[in-house]
């Protein structure tokens, strides 16, 4: 029982951690029909910011890696994105690549691609008794993060003048604009964010983890990624979704593979993704009435 | 019969669309209060011209000045802000979003969040389905419901002109006779209107002047009667391009 307990919550944390990173990428996507693989580099920078801020109290290097990321994300849509704006998606999936390389291979220019310790808030790493259960403190918090979070997203997006924008503008572009929605408001917003998505899976990466490294918010994102299209592109239940599902039955195979079968966990899920797919192609949670982009 | 000043001005405009020029230099004058209509078939470009108007297509020539002051260079989320709304052909509500959200996107451009409410409201009263469907994603309104909607949407912004491209098309005559009832009721809120139709025969009983365009030009255009008693009517509409009809503009 305790086991099953432990590997649901395993389950559960991981899940949260995928579900924050492709409900980032959905964001974007929503707004902008832009698949934006630079959102890992906005977890890595914001991770290499706590590292340079180790040292300062806690909230003060919190607080630097979220400013870090969102400034980071909007300056990538003003120098790399608002340009391609009326351009094919494709042009800007192009675009998203390059900043991303370009972010990837800066960051080994300044710091190297050694994978440096970085020891934030070992304290959460301690195992606790909940409800009879012995589990990690951290993935309680990273399940309270990723839970206070969607609730926040979500009430900014059904309760707010700019997220009610943010709605429409996902939906149908043009007729928002035409209505007097702000495109370039929409679409900053979307990427402030993201901008704070990717500083919160990075700070619980992190804490994790204890390293930081230049590749770190890559394999996070593609994983993230498959978890918005099974989810549905375009609807962010369905990338918060999917990307919980990905997390979740990754660790639930680490538990149920037999031992040497485990190795070869993530092309289960792939098939099970591939499957999904195939029975659904919208994904799980469709988006409705997508529309032309700007 | 005085002119009403007009409010709306289009010279010689083109809009292209790559190597397809869509509109062949129309001249377009909507005056103050007047309800006027372009009429003309499938491909025509009518869409193009109200599209460039709204800013939602540059135009590839030609100027459009609206109460005085040119509409070049003004960005799409702009020039609602200048007194112009738009219900636009498919009425694009946002299916996913609540009629009241839909309403609320109408008003945008605004900051009184009181007078917006009692607007709303208002729209409430006058169609009562919307009322009652407030909380429901618009998606699930019928065709009819959602033009109601669509033209409630375009007001919420209080403009000065509203263009409709269309908002006939596929409803039942019950239903399009309640949207033409409803634009009667616009008109006397001293909004001016500029009504896109295949449907001519529609929309006579309504407009003060009717333009009838084909192959990207205007090819008869007049009081609503005269147009309507013109025996080139037929052939401006269909497409033969009789340049001696342009005398008549």
């Amino acid at each position: 029982m305790e086991r099953f307990v432990q590997t649901l919550v395993d389950a559960v944390s991981l899940g949260s951690l995928y579900a924050l990173t492709a409900l980032g990428i959905g964001l974007i996507f929503g707004v902008m029909r832009l698949i934006n693989f630079a959102h890992g580099e906005l977890i890595t920078i914001s991770a290499y910011a706590l590292l340079a801020l180790f040292g300062l109290p806690v909230p003060v290097m919190l607080f630097g890696g979220i400013l870090t990321a969102v400034v980071l994300a909007l300056l990538t849509e003003r120098a790399a994105f608002r340009p391609l704006r009326s351009a094919d998606p494709t042009t800007l999936l192009i675009s998203s690549f390059a900043v991303s390389f370009f972010l990837q291979k800066l960051l080994i220019l300044v710091v190297g691609s050694r994978l440096k310790g970085l020891d934030l808030l070992p304290e959460l790493n301690r195992q606790t008794e909940f409800l009879g259960v012995r589990l990690q403190m951290l993935q309680i918090v990273t399940i309270a993060i990723s839970a206070v979070l969607l609730v926040g997203l979500t009430w900014f997006l059904k309760a707010t003048r700019l997220g009610l924008h943010m709605r429409a503008a996902a939906e149908d572009f043009r007729m928002a604009r035409v209505l007097g929605v702000r495109a370039n408001n929409v679409i900053a917003t979307a990427f402030a964010l993201s901008g704070v998505l990717a500083a919160a899976v990075s700070c619980l990466i992190v804490v994790q983890t204890g390293t930081v490294q230049p590749r770190m918010g890559v394999q996070l994102v593609i994983i993230a990624f498959v978890g918005t299209v099974i989810g549905g592109l375009g609807s962010l239940p369905g990338a918060a979704l999917g990307g919980f599902l990905v997390g979740a039955a990754s660790i639930m195979l680490q538990a149920l593979l037999p031992p040497d079968l485990r190795a070869f966990r993530e092309a289960f899920v792939f098939i099970a993704v591939a499957l999904i797919l195939l029975f659904r192609p919208q994904g799980l949670i469709p988006a409705r009435g997508l529309k032309e982009r700007i | 019969m005085n002119a009403p000043a007009p409010l709306l001005v289009v010279s010689g405009l083109v809009v292209r669309y790559g190597v397809v020029t869509a509109v062949r230099g129309v001249d377009l004058a909507v005056g103050d209060g007047e309800i006027v209509s372009i009429v003309g078939p499938n491909g025509a470009g009518k869409t193009s011209l109200v599209s460039a108007v709204a800013g939602i297509v540059a135009p590839a020539e030609g100027s459009i000045t609206f109460a005085g002051k040119g509409l070049g260079g003004v960005a799409l989320e702009d020039v609602v802000v200048q007194g112009i709304a738009l219900v636009p052909e498919g009425r694009h509500i946002f299916a996913s979003l609540t009629v009241t959200e839909n309403l609320m996107l109408g008003a945008t451009i605004r900051r009184d969040a009181v007078a917006v409410q009692a607007d709303i409201e208002r729209y409430f009263a006058m169609f009562p389905i919307l009322g009652q469907r407030r909380r429901q994603p618009a998606g699930q309104l019928s065709g009819g419901e959602q033009q109601q909607l669509a033209v409630a949407r375009a007001m919420l912004s209080r403009p000065r002109l509203i263009m409709l491209d269309e908002p006939s098309l596929g409803l039942a005559p019950a239903m399009v006779d309640r949207v033409y009832d409803l634009l009667r009721a616009i008109r006397e809120q001293g909004v001016t209107i500029l009504l896109v139709e295949q449907n001519a025969e529609r929309v006579f009983g309504l407009c003060d002047r009717v333009y009838v365009m084909s192959g990207g030009e205007f090819g008869l255009s007049g009081g609503a009667t005269e147009v309507k008693n013109d025996p080139r009517f037929d052939a401006a509409y269909f497409g033969v391009h009789m340049r001696e009809t342009a005398d008549l503009r």
